[in-house]
């Protein structure tokens, strides 16, 4: 899009991280999702967010898209504040980004081509030859290209979300964010996607987010992970290097241990007192 | 005390719905021009809401149009008046009955549910733009239309029972019927056939659109529509009516 020349000097002024998020605090209610977190994502790296049920990783990928506003601290991404943006500048802003959701979120009245043509038809005005290549070859690279005139009730699920991951990427984003991408998934298509995260992550050099609780998948995968707890990140770094971690909570986490940090039981009156007490 | 405060509770409710519901339409209207550039798109949804009801809405005009036509022919004939059974029915059918369609809610409330809408948004494409307004146009073009087919196949239901089954003279039904029906008659009915098709889909798109994304929340944005059309086109109905007459 750049010319060579400013391309060049563009990239030596590029910062490390892409996304910049500081002092982040949300509620919930009266429950903190996020407690005044810090965080970072490296540029041109799979970044994986973990972290048990309910900590707000899929939160966390609605604020960078800029689809829920935090009630303090910023988002920056690339440099831009998302939840100061106006409309018109956080479209332009999302034009940047790919987004897969947890059920792949296909248009159910569209087909397979359709739905990947669809950025493409909404956000820019080119020539039907050149949508029809640029879906085939997208389609091509998820190897659904033979699929392009199925209807996505006619997909299975880790088809569904191979042509969503099509669509993610078929305005060649900078920026890709998974939102539980081998949820629900059996073993063959749980490659297929991990194998699709990494060679588009390569390939496009792109950035990439993976929220998940996959611990096996993740750790093939992710460069960085970040494990959220109560409200902030509690660990950072490679998914080796966090397999060895002495926090008991990452742990936990990693190994799926029942009870520990993130205790068996919700919090309760004494079980004595519970049974033979008082009725509350 | 306790039903007071419910009363006044609900009372509020209503009112901020209603301010609610207004400022949707703002919403809508302020998006109309870009999605009426692109006239497929309510094209599409003239035949998805309109086409494809036609079948439901000829089959009960037709029975609609016999129960009028039997009960009109019943009541008539008490006053030996049984000629004027075709003016009688045709007033009734094009001053007051028009249906409304609901299928719009769970439609868009669906798509909030598995997340089409959220995704969307992330691909910088305005769902209220893309999906509520054409759906909006759509409904509000497409009622009046089969309002006005559900209102010929009526006529055609009475016809059939009142001359061919209880013996009306042909030529009465229908001469009786240009005697009396005015074109201002037929307005009326027209007006009211906007009216509704411009309630009915603005309150089943703002229901749809607002459902929580869940199976119960969509579940309940059906029912809500349900429930709100009839009394919304009721009132306008009466709103209408003292206007013209």
């Amino acid at each position: 899009m750049i010319a060579g020349n400013q391309a060049d000097k563009q990239a030596e002024k590029q910062p490390e991280n892409l996304i910049e998020i500081r002092g982040l605090t949300f509620k919930r209610g009266s429950r903190f999702i996020f407690d005044d977190l810090d965080l970072n994502i490296a540029r041109g790296r799979i970044t994986a967010i973990m972290g048990p049920s309910g900590t707000g990783k899929t939160t966390l990928l609605r604020m960078i898209t800029g689809q829920l506003k935090p009630e303090a601290g910023s988002v920056k991404v690339a440099g831009e504040n998302i939840p100061t943006l106006d409309r018109q500048h956080l479209y332009a802003m999302r034009r940047r980004m790919g987004m897969l959701f947890q059920n792949g979120a296909l248009l159910t009245d569209l087909n397979v081509f359709e739905n990947v043509a669809f950025p493409l038809r909404e956000n820019a005005d080119l020539p039907d030859t050149l949508i029809h290549h640029v879906v085939l070859t997208k389609l091509h690279a998820v190897g659904l290209r033979g699929a392009a005139n199925l209807m996505p009730s006619e997909l299975s699920g880790g088809m569904g979300r191979r042509v969503a991951l099509a669509r993610a990427m078929v305005m060649d984003p900078e920026l890709l964010l998974y939102d539980e991408p081998f949820s629900g998934l059996d073993p063959i298509s749980r490659g297929v996607v991990l194998r699709l995260i990494r060679m588009t992550n390569d390939l496009l050099g792109l950035t990439s987010i993976v929220v998940s609780h996959d611990v096996h998948e993740v750790g093939q995968i992710a460069d960085e992970v970040h494990v959220l707890s109560s409200g902030k990140v509690t660990a950072s770094g490679p998914p080796s290097v966090l397999k060895e971690s002495n926090s008991e909570l990452v742990r936990q986490f990693m190994t799926g241990g029942a009870d520990g940090p993130v205790p068996f039981h919700f919090p309760a009156r004494d079980y004595r007192e519970d049974l033979f007490g008082e009725a509350p | 005390m306790t039903l007071l405060r419910l009363f006044i509770d609900s009372l509020v409710g209503s009112v901020r719905k209603l301010g609610a519901v207004t400022l949707f339409l703002f919403e809508i209207l302020r998006r109309c021009p870009p999605v009426l550039a692109r006239p497929k798109l309510i094209t599409q949804q003239v035949y998805s809401s309109g086409l494809l009801s036609l079948v439901i809405i000829m089959t009960s005009g037709f029975f609609v149009g016999m129960v009028i036509g039997l009960q009109g022919y019943d009541s008539l004939s008490r006053l030996r008046q049984e000629d004027i059974l075709g003016a009688g029915v045709a007033l009734t059918l094009l001053k007051e009955l028009g249906p409304a369609g609901t299928a719009l809610a769970s439609e868009i409330g669906l798509m909030g549910a598995t997340e089409q809408l959220s995704a969307m948004e992330v691909m910088a494409v305005d769902p209220v733009q893309r999906i509520v307004v054409p759906r909006f146009l759509g409904g509000a073009i497409s009622v009046p239309l089969l309002t006005t087919i559900f209102n010929a196949i009526g006529i055609l239901g009475a016809w059939f029972i009142g001359v061919n089954v209880m013996g009306v003279d042909n030529g009465a039904f229908w001469s009786q019927m240009q005697e009396y029906v005015d074109p201002e008659d037929i307005w009326e009915g027209v007006w009211k056939s906007v009216a509704f098709g411009i309630a009915a889909s603005l309150i089943a798109v703002y229901e749809g659109y607002n459902a929580p994304p869940t199976a119960e929340g969509v579940g309940m944005a059906t029912t809500r529509t349900v429930v709100t059309t009839s009394i919304v086109v009721l009132i306008l109905d009466y709103l209408i009516t003292a206007f013209l007459l």
